[in-house]
């Protein structure tokens, strides 16, 4: 009881220490001072009546666990719909459906959910990119947010000095990226785990900083604007075309409507996820996508069985920076502006959450986290302060509730003819 | 006289000052059972990393089909058809068994980028004779039932047998097996032996087998080489190296 009295009477102080600096003090300018001023009675009310509980809290740790246990529980997802909402073939009606809805909605949607659910788009592409290299190569990669800034800064240097449009520059985008995604592949081939953590997280802040002081060519801080909006098949979607073009709503001779390019980008985003989705399914189910499974579960033994892990290593780097560039294209054409600000390591832990959130090497996981990491920013603008709570929160629960993510991989059980035959 | 498949004179492989094997030689036939013998630390294993190129050998010359092939990385002698097991079972462990025999014929397989995108014909057939193959061995290895269930989840013999049979998807020229019946119970041991007969039999397998079970290795091998801290102790056939009173000694101690 004397163990249980000193650990309540710990944590009740524990409250107050955590939340009085954070909640109970104020900043306030005075004149040129900056003074500071205790908080409301109501915030510091708050704060005791916080720590009363946790003190009953943990005081009453046993019983409480005891009566939690013996109350009913609560309702969990059954076993059977989770796990007949992770089989493959569900996953692809599923798939089906969501498709559907996106390509129907937009026209009827506000322009800022229409830009909203781009964004969520490019995370989406993002997150399926990043769970080839962390999902089902098993690297973790802290830095993928480079190869995004690249495919970003690809766009909008070469539309910046040279004119290109978005479909020259989309391919390209894609291919500076998996270059560097090759390039970096190189010297972390030897690492594992943390170290290979690090030099990922080494390598996209390096991106970041030279993009940053090659003031010169990018912009620096101030980054590079006016980035075109992308066209169809040479059709601009802007009231006031440049001279010689013709613009798509007078081809159709149709009102001009000012949400027409944020649709259409939101068409491309995706044309492009979906992309995303069906190649590296595919990947998934073709030998290099086992390959990159056995090389996440076990080096050695691939090396015994005559597989090459550096090819196996550089092509799941290259590959999924490939779609990252992708990604970065389509975010500096709904941006029209790039800096290097847009591209921090909190951007890299965002796609990686992401991945994790929704269950390594699940598609439609990751798919639905994005969905889910996009808009809880965005539903909880009003309490923007508690936004980063909201998140950690969230983390904290998902790992209590479903440490292996939203839906979890599922194995694709592949079927013997022969046996079949047989019976 | 058939021709030796491997033919290994004078390794040696030193870890600083530490001398793990010395002047080590064998030589492996076609479908002949080696085995490799020691008291535990000899540095038998050390020899199978070796072989294998997960170590270099500091010194001697290792030929396959009187290719040199010392130094080496493992996944190019795996290639060439020295393909081994390993003392502590390495499966893909949330991989599904038959998934596991798939990855071992990786380098048999399409694994062209375009034709697996699209799955042409081309790439439809290759699967198909993989998974064919895959099934013929889970069959010959009794593990057809458990083909979908992850190979993590199976008995431990069964994992033994899984992984033999992975080696054997790559179509090896000499299997090598790293204590096959290390954690076996008699059962199992007698048919992990009816196993390697089977694969010498039918598939015209050549085994390197490093084994504790002196029952095991007198009645399958043809040859045994018997190693004492890193130097070659005796080498003969069964017969000659358990009467052999080198051998007991290094085995049982002085008496």
């Amino acid at each position: 009881m004397t163990r249980s009295l000193k650990s309540a009477l710990f944590s009740a102080i524990l409250v107050w220490a955590v939340a009085y600096p954070i909640l109970g003090l104020k900043l306030t300018i005075v004149g040129i001072n900056l003074v500071v001023q205790s908080g409301s009675t109501a915030t510091l009310l708050t704060i005791a009546l916080c720590s009363v509980l946790m003190f009953l809290r943990v005081l009453f740790n046993q019983q409480l666990t005891a009566a939690w246990k013996a109350s009913p529980s609560l309702p969990q997802v059954p076993a059977g719909a989770s796990d007949f909402l992770t089989r493959p073939k569900t996953q692809r009606w599923i798939v089906l459906a969501l498709v559907m809805v996106a390509c129907i909605w937009p026209f009827y949607g506000s322009r800022g959910a229409v830009d909203l659910a781009t964004l969520v788009l490019i995370y989406v592409m993002l997150g399926l990119g990043l769970n080839i290299v962390v999902g089902i190569a098993g690297l973790l990669d802290l830095g993928y947010v480079g190869f995004y800034a690249v495919g970003a800064y690809t766009y909008a240097l070469l539309a910046h000095y040279y004119g290109f449009g978005f479909w020259i520059c989309l391919p390209l985008a894609g291919l500076a990226a998996a270059t560097f995604g090759f390039l970096l592949g190189f010297p972390v081939l030897r690492l594992r785990g943390d170290y290979l953590a690090i030099v990922t997280l080494g390598f996209g802040e390096i991106i970041r900083l030279f993009l940053r002081n090659l003031t010169d060519i990018t912009g620096g801080p101030n980054g590079i604007s006016s980035i075109p909006r992308p066209t169809l098949f040479g059709l601009s979607f802007d009231k006031n075309p440049p001279e010689g073009t013709q613009s798509f709503f007078e081809y159709f001779g149709m009102h001009y409507n000012p949400d027409g390019k944020i649709i259409f980008l939101y068409l491309i985003a995706l044309l492009l996820g979906l992309v995303a989705l069906f190649v590296i399914n595919r990947l998934l189910r073709m030998p290099i996508g086992r390959a990159w499974e056995a090389l996440r579960e076990d080096e050695i033994a691939c090396r015994a069985l005559g597989l090459n892990p550096t090819i196996i290593k550089l092509s799941a780097f290259t590959l999924g920076a490939c779609f990252a560039g992708f990604a970065g294209t389509v975010f500096a054409a709904k941006q029209g502006l790039v800096t290097p600000e847009s591209f921090t390591f909190l951007e890299s832990a965002m796609i990686l959450a992401i991945v994790v959130l929704g269950g390594m090497g699940s598609q439609l996981g990751v798919i639905l986290a994005a969905i889910v990491m996009t808009l809880l920013p965005e539903l909880t603008r009003d309490f923007s302060d508690y936004r980063m709570l909201i998140f950690g929160a969230l983390m904290v629960l998902m790992m209590i509730w479903r440490p292996q993510g939203f839906l979890p991989m599922q194995r694709p059980a592949l079927k013997l003819e022969r046996t079949e035959l047989r019976k | 006289m058939t021709q030796n498949i491997l033919e290994v004179s004078g390794l040696s492989m030193r870890f600083g000052g530490l001398l793990a094997v010395n002047g080590v030689g064998l030589s492996v036939k076609e479908k002949q059972v080696v085995a490799l013998i020691g008291p535990n630390g000899a540095g038998k294993t050390t020899v199978f990393n070796c072989l294998t190129g997960f170590y270099k050998p500091t010194g001697g010359t290792i030929l396959l089909d009187g290719q040199p092939i010392q130094g080496m990385p493992g996944h190019q002698i795996a290639r060439k058809g020295v393909v081994r097991t390993f003392q502590n079972v390495r499966l893909f462990k949330d991989m599904t068994a038959v998934e596991n025999l798939l990855i071992a014929q990786h380098r048999h397989l399409n694994t062209n980028f375009l034709s697996g995108l699209f799955k042409t014909p081309a790439f439809r057939r290759s699967e198909r004779e993989a998974m064919e193959y895959a099934e013929y061995w889970l069959e010959k290895v009794n593990l057809t039932e458990f083909a979908n269930r992850p190979a993590g989840t199976l008995a431990y013999g069964q994992q033994r047998r899984l992984e033999i049979a992975r080696c054997m998807m790559t179509r090896p020229r000499i299997l090598m097996l790293d204590e096959p019946a290390a954690g076996l119970n008699p059962r199992e041991t007698d048919d992990l032996k009816a196993l390697i007969a089977t694969l010498r039999e039918e598939h015209n397998a050549t085994v390197l087998l490093i084994e504790h079970d002196m029952k095991l290795v007198m009645s399958i091998s043809d040859h045994i080489v018997v190693i004492n801290q890193g130097t070659p102790l005796a080498d003969g056939t069964p017969e000659q190296v358990r009467d052999n009173p080198e051998v007991i000694k290094a085995y049982l101690g002085e008496a």
